[in-house]
């Protein structure tokens, strides 16, 4: 029995080398184990050119280091199944980030914007003597938000991100800024909501939500980022 | 050399309230001013002269320039959403919005003027 190939073109610069990025073809010869797209990057790392270069860790969708643009579409390449793909797979890095080499691209822009929203609970009162206790339906308000890997495939996939990514957070910054306003042991929300009211930080979404077409988490920023006006919108009305 | 993030405009959320209302004006008003157009249709003299005292109603002039008002301050926000989004350069963008104003307020004027004067 013949066996399944695919052929899959691989977006390829080395800036120390090449003058500018190109594209090279490899065709894959798939074995039965070979169910997810990483398993066909690792083939082609192993037995066609070990100078493909792309990042990758848990394998299974949990470390969110394998994001890569498959076919115009942000996602990982260890969630992706070979068979949704077709016989034609095009691999690009994800887009608006500077590209270190081949597939891996700079995450400093994405995680700065991370960084500043103090993604961090802020309580300055004593510390008591065990953790700070919540209750079960205060704990539901975080479903949705700390499931969130910071892969990056939303913010990338996000022209406001493209536009203007030093001043607009970017979808994931914005769900991981609602997580900590809808965590109610947070006493910091005042502050936060007065950093987000500005009209690059926040108000460059335009609610496209390429975020939560993309997300391999299945959720939602763009929700995230309404009720982040709704709390605006009750504490100035 | 350090690029500082800078944040707290503070006027993001006026703004983003700002298109919501007027849009919902401009809805409504385009939806009584739909009426009065229908309303004209079934007249049987339903000419210029009908259509001009339409406009001769000072509660079609009123809705008219509500509407209008508020498709300044909707167009307003919605315009420079787009410098905002596509011109990265301050300075030129600060043009654009001096040129976005003196154009707005000038369709302002204007429309005052063919309603009222």
């Amino acid at each position: 029995m013949s066996k399944k190939h695919v052929k899959v073109s691989i977006y390829r610069y080395n800036p120390e080398v090449d003058k500018k990025p190109y594209y090279k073809d490899y065709t894959v010869e798939l074995d039965p184990l070979d169910t997810k797209l990483l398993n066909v990057l690792m083939k082609i790392k192993d037995l066609h050119d070990d100078s493909v270069s792309f990042r990758r860790s848990c394998r299974e969708g949990v470390c969110g280091s394998d994001a890569i643009n498959i076919n115009g579409r942000n996602g990982l390449a260890c969630l992706t199944d070979i068979s949704s793909l077709g016989r034609n797979i095009i691999l690009r890095p994800i887009p608006g980030l500077p590209v270190i080499r081949d597939l891996i691209v700079d995450m400093t822009q994405f995680f700065n914007q991370y960084h500043s929203i103090k993604p961090y609970v802020i309580d300055d009162r004593p510390q008591p003597e065990r953790e700070r206790i919540q209750s079960q339906e205060d704990r539901a308000q975080l479903d949705g938000t700390i499931e969130c890997i910071l892969c990056a495939c939303c913010s990338t996939a996000c022209p406001s991100f493209w536009w203007n990514p030093d001043k607009f957070l970017g979808p994931a910054a914005l769900l991981q800024a609602y997580r900590f306003i809808a965590d109610t042991r947070d006493q910091a929300t005042n502050e936060r909501l007065d950093e987000l009211n500005d009209p690059y930080r926040l108000f460059r979404c335009h609610t496209i939500m390429n975020c939560a077409d993309v997300c391999p988490k299945h959720l939602n920023p763009t929700r995230a980022i309404g009720k982040i006006k709704e709390i605006m919108v009750a504490r100035a009305v | 050399m350090v690029k500082r993030n800078l944040t707290g405009a503070g006027y993001g959320l006026g703004s983003w309230l700002q298109q919501r209302i007027t849009a919902v004006i401009m809805l409504f008003s385009a939806i009584v001013f739909f009426i009065f157009i229908a309303y004209i249709a079934t007249q049987v003299n339903s000419g210029i002269s009908s259509w001009q005292a339409l406009f001769q109603n000072i509660f079609v002039k009123f809705f008219v320039q509500i509407f209008f008002i508020a498709l300044v301050l909707h167009a307003w926000v919605g315009i420079r959403d787009l410098w905002m989004d596509y011109i990265n350069c301050a300075g030129l963008r600060l043009i654009f919005y001096v040129f976005t104003i003196l154009w707005l307020l000038g369709s302002l004027m204007y429309s005052i003027k063919i309603l009222w004067i």
